[in-house]
């Protein structure tokens, strides 16, 4: 089944993007999306049936190079059903959502046939996602790594006549290079150290990597600490965290689907997967987590600020989901590696439908993507105004304070807001609120400018705004009803009591007097017990065993149970003030958003700039890259090898001829005398040479 | 004299046998008449050596007391001789007899010639040597200067004589002094005077002085000042005769010179072979750029070219000179195409040899210009042909005997000489519109042109197992 799930893909895409001038392209698609729909059924009948027990499924062997020796196979864990779900269903929805939003498109001229190679690409970034998710060794996953690149250069650049769409599709492939390079050095160094690629061998050699030192660069490293550094350098690119993030809003050029596949839902939170996957190694590494603690938390901080002032209605759910990423990786900086997986989980639903809601606003507004020519459009397109309404609900967090009942994104989020806070990082804590205050404004924003309000820009486009088709519609009601329930139902199994997490990711729950005397004082015998030795040691967990591995001295899932009220409270009260300070700006006051643009200009320019990250990278690496380049083209190819082979050439050779066509003057004398002069020279060389002798 | 003496030079006696009778039916009976007869009797002649040589194994053999050595390497350089040789005289017929040059001595003279260059790859002495050496000479500058009525081929022939009579002097005056110093004239002994001792040096003046007249016979730099007036001046059968056999019997003698008699040495000779190897392969890339004229062209083309075998030589080896001789073989190859062509460049009647009206060949002769484009990408070493190969092993000799700097500059020497091959390719077929030719090729030009050509390719498969041969030639050679 699993088999089938991972490989009918790859299938559907030979099939679509090959075979479709066999078929037809209209046959093409369906069967594309019929094979999507029939993994995602598999999958959940993966998900609902999985048993937390980790399986492996080989399928063939892979690589056989000294001692590189490794399987093509499946590992089967809840991480994996987890992602499995996510992505089938996200990749299910969009393919069927495809056949409404791509059905005509003005980047095409008449008669061009571009769908069945959108769908092609769709199913084939399906395969690699699942590529990725599904590995059982770090070289395999590095395969779905870069087949997701791939696939998803292919599709932000799938417009090829704009440039604008070219250029982020190379930003986007070229900023992914960085951080794939962190990834491979990780790899690099995990097989250097442990000889081995595959998870089982790496996940049980982890506490010794904790206690071994690597030279690298100009200095030795705790190589638990450097690995997981590397690593989270690969899962930064692919996640878009702070310093790699500037390819995400650019990959909005792409068509709207594939921004809620990829650029939502599935590849941006391969990194967390990827953090995720190798837990047993961040747990040993204390420095990377923190590292990846702050780097969430300033993402998600910094991308919320951004996320405020834009107008482009997919540029600020892509800033959304550039700060949703940041919640995720404080999660699994601060150890609570279920809590990640949990927001991923629920975010995948609500943010997919955000992005095809704002498609299906896009693709009513005749490809309009600028809100300030929005505005009133609830009547208009009222099926999609309630799908947005309940991701906005979603995203923003909205429950009954203090319960763990609320829209897909409250539950999800004060769950990891509340880990913070238990993990003792306060600043950290506060950064998460803000941004959960922020998320709210801007979300409320994008809801108010676009449905409330009067109609603004231009009128003929307002007059012929219509509803989407039911293609559309289709998933945008599936992904509400998933926002509205994710949270709630999983609750437990993500963020419950320790035992029930455990058991479900699939952890052995040591028996022994740990877990006896209850949750209030878990944690004393638990450090007891760690410092008693390997006999009582051997009672808990090992790393590998399990979907992930939570050591013995973390306890932040515990603890983010026991937080005061007002913790949990802080970020239902930060949405109702973003909520509030929105509805102010938006629709009692319009006129407050421009004044206050123009009283706080530096500050305004600065958000809309995107803190000028691109133009600093602009200064920094584009322009000297191009300086080198240019140094090296003008001067080292042009003037260096190419004048010296042209002088050459032209030059000297060419006086070289002259000087021979002088010497043959047609004199025998001259003629005689070249003899003369030749024999005297050898005669007075082989005298020298045979006079050192 | 004994039987097996006369047995061994049986050929060479053969064939001079048959020049004397030649040239007195043709001076007391047919005069000129008889001269068409007397060439094809004299190619049929030359081709039957040629198989009986080869056919004939067998080990070595000496005659007349060490004078004469009968070895693979003297067969597998007389085989070659006799081959190049016969084509030559049959491709020039038509020509000769168009321009009324068919005079009957020239086929004797040729005869005469080839025996002399016989000789010298069976040389075991000194004299004989010389002896060789001069027969092959005076033949030859009769021959340049045969057109007398023409202003050019007479002074070809003039300077030829002269230029040759100093290099007689220099290899005379180096002949005797290493009589002074070894006290006999025959290589075995030479051999044994330079083994026993480190050289004296009187015996290396003897050594430099004798190379230095061997040098001038191959044409290598700076001795080489002769060869573009002769090649342009001679008329165009002798060029292409000039340009084939002779280099090969001269390259030949220079082997056996050098490995017989100053073996030991090699030390010694292989830096002036090195030094005059780099010098023509230079002097012949870069000066044959400035060259408008076809066969002044073909001139700086062949000191190019031994400047590459004399690399094969310099490396002082037996797979040295295993490479050299596949080199020269491949090379006359070359060349007979190449000339066959050049023979039958006409305008208006008149033989043209102006780089220039080879413009848009390829329009009018697609058959013969393709074949001459194969056989300058082999003149140029472009792999896959035959060419590439030849310098890729004298190359690979190089390199093996630890000369790196002699391969370098042979791989930068041919790169800046594939220019004036290509630029011959250029014009054929992406030339200015001009006067082109208008002659037509004989059947025996057109045959050994195409013919050639083929060789450069189909030759890629086995080099038609010359291999084989020629490393038995250089193992007997190199002992």
């Amino acid at each position: 089944m699993e088999t089938v799930i991972l490989l009918a893909p790859l299938a559907g895409a030979i099939i679509c993007g090959f075979g479709w001038r066999l078929i037809g392209e209209q046959a093409g698609m369906v069967i594309a999306t019929a094979i999507l729909f029939l993994c995602m059924l598999l999958s959940w009948i993966v998900f609902l049936g999985h048993d937390g027990e980790t399986s492996r499924i080989v399928l063939m062997r892979f690589i056989d190079s000294g001692t590189l020796s490794t399987d093509w196979a499946i590992r089967l864990d809840r991480l994996t059903a987890i992602m499995l779900v996510v992505v089938t269903t996200v990749s299910a929805l969009v393919h069927l959502y495809s056949f409404g939003y791509m059905a005509h498109d003005d980047n095409w001229r008449h008669g061009e046939h571009y769908r069945a190679r959108f769908f092609a690409y769709l199913s084939f970034f399906t395969f690699a996602m699942l590529a990725l998710v599904t590995s059982d060794n770090l070289v395999q996953m590095f395969f779905g790594w870069e087949g997701v690149g791939v696939a998803s250069y292919l599709l932000i650049g799938f417009y090829w006549r704009k440039g604008s769409a070219n250029a982020a599709a190379i930003k986007a492939f070229v900023v992914n290079r960085i951080g794939d390079f962190g990834f491979a050095l990780g790899i690099f160094a995990l097989f250097y150290l442990t000889d081995a690629v595959s998870f089982d061998v790496i996940f049980g050699a982890a506490p010794r990597l904790a206690e071994t030192e690597i030279a690298f660069l100009w200095t030795s490293w705790n190589a638990a600490e450097l690995i997981a550094f590397l690593l989270f350098v690969g899962a930064m690119g692919k996640s878009a965290q702070l310093f790699l993030h500037t390819w995400l809003p650019d990959a909005m050029e792409g068509p709207t689907p594939v921004s809620a596949l990829i650029h939502a839902a599935t590849m941006v939170t391969a990194g967390v997967f990827l953090v995720c996957r190798m837990s047993p190694v961040m747990e040993f590494a204390p420095g990377a987590t923190a590292f990846i603690t702050w780097i969430g938390a300033a993402t998600a901080f910094f991308a919320a600020t951004v996320g405020l002032v834009q107008n482009d209605i997919k540029r600020v759910i892509a800033y959304s989901t550039c700060s949703q990423l940041g919640y995720m990786f404080v999660a699994a900086g601060v150890g609570v590696y279920s809590v990640a997986m949990f927001h991923l989980f629920t975010h995948a639903f609500f943010k997919a439908m955000l992005f095809l809601g704002a498609g299906s606003v896009i693709h009513g507004m005749h490809h309009e993507q600028d809100m300030r020519n929005y505005g009133g459009l609830r009547h208009k397109l009222p099926w999609t105004f309630a799908a947005m309404l309940v991701g906005t609900l979603a995203i923003t967090g909205v429950g009954i304070p203090l319960t763990q009942y609320g829209f897909a994104g409250f539950v999800s989020k004060d769950a990891i807001i509340e880990s913070a806070f238990a993990a003792g990082e306060l600043p950290v804590f506060w950064l998460l609120v803000a941004g959960a205050a922020m998320t709210s404004f801007y979300s409320w924003r994008l809801m108010f400018m676009t449905f409330w309000g009067s109609p603004r820009g231009d009128h003929h486009t307002h007059e012929h705004a219509h509803e989407s088709p039911r293609t559309m519609l289709m998933p945008l009601a599936v992904l509400a009803a998933g926002s509205v329930l994710a949270g709630m139902v999983w609750y437990n199994s993500f963020f419950g009591k320790e035992e029930t997490v455990k058991a479900w990711f699939g952890i052995p729950v040591a028996e022994a007097a740990t877990d006896a005397s209850g949750d209030a004082a878990g944690h004393a015998p638990a450090a007891e017990a760690h410092a008693g030795g390997d006999a009582v040691h051997g009672a808990a967990a090992l790393p590998g065993e399990g979907a992930i591995y939570i050591g013995p001295d973390n306890h932040v899932l515990h603890d983010a149970h026991y937080v005061p009220a007002w913790v949990r409270a802080a970020p239902f009260v930060a949405m109702l003030l973003g909520l509030a300070v929105a509805f102010q700006f938006y629709i009692r006051r319009p006129d407050w958003p421009a004044a206050l643009a123009r009283n706080q200009r530096p500050l305004y320019l600065f958000l809309l700039n995107k803190w000028y990250f691109d133009e600093i990278y602009d200064f920094l690496f584009v322009r000297s890259a191009r300086a080198i380049g240019r140094l090296l083209w003008k001067k080292g190819d042009g003037a260096v090898i190419d004048g010296s082979i042209n002088g050459l050439a032209m030059g000297v050779v060419p006086f070289m001829t002259r000087l021979a066509a002088r010497a043959q003057s047609g004199y025998v004398f001259h003629y005689a005398f070249a003899m003369v002069l030749g024999i005297a020279i050898l005669v007075t060389w082989m005298t020298l040479s045979a006079g050192g002798n | 004299m004994t039987r097996a003496d006369l047995i061994a030079v049986l050929p060479e006696a053969l064939l001079a046998l048959f020049a004397l009778t030649a040239l007195m039916w043709g001076a007391f009976g047919g005069k000129d008449r008889i001269a068409r007869p007397l060439l094809y009797a004299t190619a049929a002649m030359l081709a039957l050596l040629a198989l009986w040589i080869g056919s004939a194994g067998g080990g070595a053999s000496t005659a007349f007391g060490g004078m004469f050595v009968n070895d693979a390497f003297a067969r597998f350089a007389k085989v070659t001789i006799l081959v190049a040789a016969a084509a030559v005289l049959v491709m020039g017929e038509d020509f000769l007899a168009r321009r009324d040059l068919l005079r009957f001595e020239y086929p004797v003279l040729v005869a005469l010639a080839v025996l002399g260059m016989m000789m010298m790859v069976s040389a075991g002495d000194l004299m004989a040597l010389y002896m060789g050496l001069e027969l092959q000479s005076l033949a030859l500058y009769v021959i340049a200067a045969m057109r007398r009525d023409s202003l050019k081929s007479t002074e070809a022939g003039l300077k030829y004589f002269v230029l040759g009579a100093l290099a007689s002097g220099l290899l005379l005056y180096g002949a005797s002094l290493t009589y002074g110093y070894a006290g006999t004239t025959t290589f075995a002994g030479i051999l044994a005077a330079v083994r026993d001792s480190t050289l004296p040096l009187g015996l290396l003046f003897g050594l430099v002085f004798l190379v230095a007249g061997l040098a001038f016979k191959v044409s290598a730099v700076p001795f080489h000042m002769w060869t573009p007036d002769v090649y342009e001046g001679a008329p165009t059968p002798v060029t292409a005769f000039f340009a084939t056999a002779p280099k090969v019997g001269a390259m030949a003698l220079f082997a056996r010179l050098l490995h017989d008699a100053f073996g030991p040495a090699g030390h010694d000779w292989g830096q002036i072979v090195a030094f005059l190897a780099v010098a023509s392969m230079f002097l012949g890339a870069v000066a044959a750029i400035g060259q408008r004229d076809i066969k002044r062209l073909m001139a700086y083309s062949s000191i190019g070219h031994m400047g590459f075998a004399l690399v094969g030589l310099a490396a002082g080896s037996a797979t040295g000179v295993q490479a050299m001789l596949v080199y020269l073989a491949i090379y006359v190859t070359m060349n007979v195409g190449v000339f066959a062509f050049i023979l039958s460049m006409e305008r208006d009647g008149r033989h043209v040899t102006d780089i220039a009206s080879l413009s848009l060949l390829a329009r009018a002769e697609p058959t013969a210009a393709l074949a001459l484009l194969i056989l300058l990408f082999s003149l140029a070493g472009v792999p896959p042909l035959v060419g590439f190969f030849a310098k890729y092993g004298v190359l690979v000799a190089a390199v093996q005997a630890d000369m790196v700097w002699l391969a370098l500059a042979g791989v930068i020497a041919s790169v800046i000489g594939a220019f004036y091959y290509l630029r011959i390719v250029y014009l054929m077929y992406f030339g200015q519109e001009g006067e082109g030719l208008d002659g037509a090729m004989s059947w025996s030009q057109r045959a050994l042109l195409v013919a050639a050509a083929a060789v450069m390719l189909v030759g890629v498969v086995n080099l038609f197992g010359i291999e084989g041969p020629a490393a038995a030639a250089a193992a007997a050679l190199v002992r």
